[in-house]
């Protein structure tokens, strides 16, 4: 319950500002300020915007299919928002501690394309239809690179527990299971433990060096998934004016953002958990000085919360803000070449690795 | 003469000009009609184009026009020839000053008087048309790389020409349409310290062409999306009258500047740059936009040749007035002419009939670059995907003030 209060707020909130990131950032990188007469350096702009949307005319259009119309918006939300559920925020705070925690986050995003399927079908609008189709395959061929690079990470730690793997990637691994060690670069015949060192060596990323590929695999993939550029295609400005949601005004509109917004989040998150430590803090132990003690709390303590929850917000963020940073950089790919991207590159390259991680994993034992 | 017959009515006509060719009853299986423009991001304007489509494949495109026109030819049947230039202007809105140089040139030729004009005006004349071809192309390339997907690129280019816009608003007193160019010289000269402003500018731009191609020409996706697409053969491009980049982008070394050798062109060393299909077929949108990248380098050192002309051989004088030539009542002999200049898009040409009695010209017919390389868009687009449409009418670089003027 808590959880659940935390993270509708959380998101809520990032929203606001991420939207305001994005134009500050796009404007910083187009030489110039971005919005600025709102409140202090524009803070309060989105702000504005919304209490704007909020008023504005919940538009239907006549030859709309007016009930898909209607809750396709609130789908899309709620898929997005059903995957907050199993993140570990901190030590012990989350909203499930299920056992097929990442099984149930990959499932539940995935229904995302059936409320951006009813949006495009039901606005009875070529563009949108256009926008809804796109987005379904380009959805569909990257779950396959994403999930595979998921299976990586999986294979390795031996768990579908989004918060085991993260305890996995600390300097409290014994917490979870006694007898657990952690080894440089996971190879247990070179012999140098890192179990009580800790920091950025024990995450999976550094821990097995690899990772760097199917966490590569894992943010490309994970920027289609969230339609961001540059592969926005079903929502392709220059093309279909706004995809999917080309009908859509008012609040309805704003539920659409906000899911987008949030699905960055989600998928921020996911992959922070993944490969990058999770809670846990990047800086090591270094003999007498204790940096990873010092900066992580006991797990179930107030410090281990604010801790764990500074750490992995951060981690998340900074990638919400490499998203951003690429959106305004690249230009857009063709639908074919989005689909060659995922079949001819990233699926196989993530099979190898996780034939790859298999092998890894018998020297880590 | 005046009597002759323009335009015969016939209900063919009305037909050909029907909002809509195709009828949704006509279609076969899967395909559809979708319509884009005129109020669409990437139409460049108000275009509006009729895509038979059969899911995202292009099978014909039919531009529609007409949402822009402004009866210019009609205005110009009515107006002393001096009071057209403001008209000139707003054809072309992004190069007012190449289509005025143009417009002002041929008025001359008919006038006889063009041989006289002083040096210092013609080399004005050269460098303001150069900074507007340099404004021209930076649209044309930042709204390409919007097209694309690369927002960023336009607002660096908008930041590029907002300087060519300030410095020619500076000589001329407006931003866009300047009537700067006048028949027998120029409605001012440069004012006082333009020339080393200019230069100034000069130094500052080069690093940030080079900067634009290396973040969005030569960037692998921007390669992906415009090499191979919309491949325009050269035949096909002179069976069409396609000039300007158009053309030179197909390999076809023909640009009016050296053809015709007009203004003071012949005294400035510069390259006419060709496409190479060096990222895929000749003549795709890839070496379309690569020219017109060239071109920029080329207009900097044809602007850098005027300056240093301007402030050695041809300097400001006290006593230098630019609308001395200019004449009081412009009555050309009973003639047809017509004029031709190299334009960013392409070539622009006027045709005048003078009827020797009046200041007003009995005819005055513009060819817009925009509108005849605009024809080609089905040639290019068919068989293409939706996004690769996009990619063609943005390389094609059309201004919908000149298309339907």
């Amino acid at each position: 319950m808590y959880a659940f209060l935390f993270f509708l707020n959380f998101v809520l909130i990032y929203t606001i500002f991420a939207v305001y990131a994005e134009r500050k950032i796009s404007a910083f990188i187009q030489d110039r300020y971005g919005p600025m007469e709102t409140g202090p350096y524009g803070l309060l702009q989105t702000v504005a915007d919304l209490l704007k949307l909020l008023q504005k005319e919940d538009i239907v259009p006549l030859a709309a299919d007016k009930r898909i119309f209607k809750v396709a918006p609130l789908i899309i939300f709620t898929s997005v928002f059903a995957g907050f559920a199993v993140l570990p925020l901190t030590s012990d705070f989350g909203g499930s501690q299920i056992e097929t925690g990442i099984f149930y986050l990959l499932a539940i995003v995935s229904l995302d394309v059936i409320g951006i399927l009813m949006a495009g079908w039901g606005s009875n609008s070529k563009y949108a239809l256009l926008g809804a189709m796109r987005s379904v395959a380009q959805i569909i061929s990257y779950e396959i690179p994403l999930g595979l690079s998921v299976v990586c990470v999986i294979m390795v730690s031996q768990s579908l527990n989004l918060q085991e793997i993260v305890y996995q990637q600390g300097i409290f691994i014994n917490a979870i299971d006694p007898n657990a060690q952690n080894f440089l670069f996971g190879i247990k015949a070179l012999g140098i433990e890192t179990t009580h060192i800790g920091g950025f060596l024990t995450w999976n990323i550094f821990r097995i060096p690899f990772f760097f590929l199917a966490y590569l695999i894992f943010f490309i993939a994970s920027l289609a998934e969230a339609n961001r550029a540059p592969f926005d295609i079903p929502i392709a400005e220059s093309e279909l004016v706004a995809g999917f949601h080309v009908e859509y005004s008012g609040f309805r509109w704003a539920m659409i953002m906000l899911s987008e917004y949030g699905m960055m989040l989600l998928i921020s998150f996911l992959g922070a958990i993944l490969f990058w430590g999770g809670w846990n803090t990047p800086l090591p132990n270094i003999g007498s000085v204790a940096l990873a003690d010092w900066t992580s709390g006991e797990p179930g303590t107030i410090a281990g919360h604010l801790w764990g929850a500074f750490w992995l917000v951060s981690k998340a963020l900074l990638t919400v803000g490499l998203q951003i940073w690429i959106r305004w950089t690249y230009p857009r790919l063709r639908l074919d070449q989005l689909m060659n991207l995922s079949w001819k590159y990233l699926t196989p390259g993530a099979i190898i690795l996780v034939l790859v991680s298999a092998l890894w994993r018998l020297l880590m034992i | 003469m005046a009597n002759q017959v323009q335009y015969i009515f016939d209900q063919e006509n009305l037909r050909k000009s029907a909002p809509q060719k195709f009828k949704s009853e006509d279609l076969k299986r899967e395909e559809m009609i979708i319509n884009i423009g005129p109020q669409h991001p990437s139409t460049h304007g108000v275009l509006r184009l009729e895509v038979l489509a059969k899911g995202e494949e292009v099978i014909e495109v039919v531009p529609h026009l007409g949402y822009l026109h402004r009866c210019f030819e009609k205005h110009a049947e009515k107006l002393p020839y001096n009071q057209i230039i403001p008209f000139v202007d707003r054809m072309d809105y992004l190069a007012a000053m190449n289509t005025e140089h143009a417009y002002a040139m041929g008025v001359e030729r008919m006038l006889g008087i063009d041989k006289i004009i002083p040096k210092r005006v013609e080399y004005i004349r050269v460098l303001v048309a150069e900074l507007n071809r340099l404004a021209s192309h930076f649209i044309a390339l930042g709204s390409y790389g919007m097209d694309i997907g690369a927002v960023t690129a336009f607002f660096w280019m908008t930041r590029d020409r907002e300087h060519i816009v300030r410095l020619l608003e500076w000589a001329s007193g407006a931003r866009m349409l300047y009537n700067y160019i006048w028949v027998g010289g120029l409605f001012y000269d440069l004012p006082v310290g333009f020339e080393e402003r200019c230069l100034e500018f000069t130094t500052y731009l080069k690093p940030k062409i080079k900067e634009l191609e290396r973040v969005v020409i030569d960037n692998k996706i921007f390669i992906d999306r415009t090499a191979n697409v919309g491949v325009l053969p050269v035949d096909l491009a002179i069976n069409y009258g396609i000039t300007g980049p158009m053309l030179r982008g197909s390999g076809l070394k023909y640009d009016l500047r050296k053809v015709d050798g007009y203004s003071v062109y012949p005294e400035i060393d510069f390259d006419i740059p060709v496409g190479k299909g060096e990222a895929g077929t000749l003549g795709d949108c890839w070496d379309r936009t690569w020219v017109r990248v060239q071109e920029c380098y080329e207009s900097v050192k044809i602007i850098e040749q005027c300056l240093e002309k301007l402030t050695g051989e041809h300097k400001r004088t006290r006593d230098f007035d630019p609308r001395a030539l200019a004449p009081k009542k412009i009555r050309p002999k009973a003639q047809d002419f017509y004029i031709r200049a190299e334009n960013p898009k392409g070539e622009t040409g006027f045709f005048f009939r003078a009827d020797g009695r009046s200041d007003v010209p009995f005819r005055c017919k513009a060819r817009g670059a925009s509108f005849v390389n605009l024809s080609i868009i089905n040639e290019l687009s068919k068989g293409g995907l939706i996004s690769d449409l996009i990619a063609v009418i943005g390389s094609i670089d059309i201004v919908l003030g000149e298309v339907d003027r």
